[in-house]
């Protein structure tokens, strides 16, 4: 049992971690997304959609993290 | 004025509820010990096996309550075991023991059947895993039922929207114009540029079939008491084959060629470079389908932790607290429904895109 609780402690943390540098990344595309739209109102349809296809791939990267801590608990 | 009054009253009536609950608590000297250990049982909650219990797959639908009082649809179990053997699943007994009118005895366990003699023995050799005869399973569950329930609204609806242009092209059918703008979006959207112009109409319908797919299917499994489908890895797995299946069937020479012997690099690191370009080949499918199932399961996932909280802290005051936060993700997952669909079917355009995109001639 003790060894199960360390295991379980380890992969929460390993799942904070993921969300901790996904986080990183989606701020850093938004704040360019608001820069480049701030300089050229006018391109901000494509600017929006491209910011939130790659905030999309970053969530999956970051899921993948998740997925491996849930399989580190319940197995 | 009038808006305080009401306000004071309905706090009032939460808090006398919140008394009442902690009287029938903390009054437990005065029962005895079993009912005591009784009130303790019921009390205490696991989350993890609820979580879970809404999100797996299951032979019977469980719509409310627990225990004696729960109100469950039970579906069919269809068995291949040398013949159909057809049945519905309220037929196993509590320990989960049935027998067939063909003389097979089956066990469920786990929400797994076994094929067991006939003192329904089950014989382990892992923990949790009996080692007994699995029959075929080809069972309507809940998510085969949900399946089948959206791709029959999905024929509805387009049917009746491909009739329903006269002659002008103009549409009558009323939602159809929802339906139309979501349509045109993907064509000029995700399919041109993509695919390239002359090539788009063969990839259509499968980029169109996969986005309403997943669309209706995410928006669904939002509902309450409904089946959790594109949070299934089986399900996802299967549409990432399918992107799979037509980006490499559909290859031409150009394609092959930038992965296996690349143009413009010097000869040795092609060879370096291949093992890696082979691997990608299978790993890209495979993050489509990971990327689904772990956003729609997380979704699902941070909703039913919300409410089971309330279920931990025992007090109905923390309803005031909890529902709003589990809205607010609600609302969120129907946006993560939208993306997640979207970009399923973006990634599948450009893989497709790059199997079948010729090299650019310079006029």
């Amino acid at each position: 049992m003790n060894t199960n609780l360390i295991y379980i402690g380890f992969a929460a943390v390993g799942a904070g971690l993921a969300v901790f540098g996904a986080s990183f990344g989606i701020g850093k595309i938004g704040s360019s997304a608001m820069d480049a739209i701030s300089r050229q109102p006018e391109a901000s349809n494509k600017i929006q959609t491209a910011m939130i296809i790659a905030t999309a791939l970053i969530e999956g990267a970051a899921l993948f993290g998740i997925v491996t801590a849930l399989l580190a608990i319940f197995k | 004025m009038l808006k305080k009054i009401i306000f004071f009253i309905i706090i009032s009536i939460y808090i006398s509820f919140t008394q009442n609950l902690y009287s029938n608590i903390e009054n437990s000297d005065n029962l005895n010990r079993e009912t005591k250990e009784l009130n303790n049982e019921k009390i205490k909650i696991d989350p993890s096996k609820l979580i879970i219990k809404h999100i797996i797959d299951s032979h019977e639908w469980h719509l409310f309550g627990s225990g004696k009082k729960s109100i469950v649809i039970s579906l069919p179990i269809i068995l291949w075991d040398e013949g159909f053997k057809v049945f519905m699943s309220n037929n196993f007994n509590n320990k989960g023991n049935f027998q067939h009118k063909s003389g097979s005895y089956y066990k469920i366990f786990n929400d797994k059947i076994y094929k067991t003699n006939s003192n329904y023995n089950l014989y382990f050799t892992k923990i949790n895993e009996p080692s007994n005869k699995k029959p075929l399973d080809i069972s309507i569950t809940k998510n085969v039922f949900l399946i089948l329930f959206s791709s029959f609204l999905m024929i509805i609806i387009f049917i009746k929207l491909s009739l329903s242009y006269n002659s002008n092209n103009y549409v009558k059918y009323k939602y159809g114009i929802l339906i139309e703008s979501l349509i045109l979006f993907i064509i000029k959207e995700i399919s041109i540029p993509n695919i390239g112009l002359n090539k788009h109409e063969k990839y259509l319908p499968f980029l169109l079939t996969t986005f309403f797919f997943i669309l209706i299917n995410n928006l669904l499994g939002l509902l309450p008491c409904a089946p959790n489908i594109t949070g299934n890895i089986n399900i996802t797995f299967v549409l990432s084959l399918m992107t799979f299946l037509i980006t490499n069937l559909n290859g031409n020479i150009e394609y092959w060629k930038h992965i296996f012997w690349m143009p413009n690099i010097p000869i040795g690191i092609r060879f370096l470079l291949a093992p890696i370009e082979l691997i990608s080949i299978f790993v890209r499918p495979l993050t489509l389908c990971i990327r689904l199932f772990a956003n729609m399961t997380a979704g699902h996932i941070i909703i039913l932790s919300f409410i089971c909280l309330i279920f931990i802290f025992k007090n109905i005051l923390s309803t005031i607290i909890f529902i709003p936060f589990a809205l607010f993700i609600s609302l969120l997952e129907i946006l993560v429904a939208f993306l997640q669909a979207f970009i399923f079917t973006n990634l599948s355009a450009l893989f497709i895109g790059l199997a079948v995109k010729n090299e650019k001639k310079e006029s």
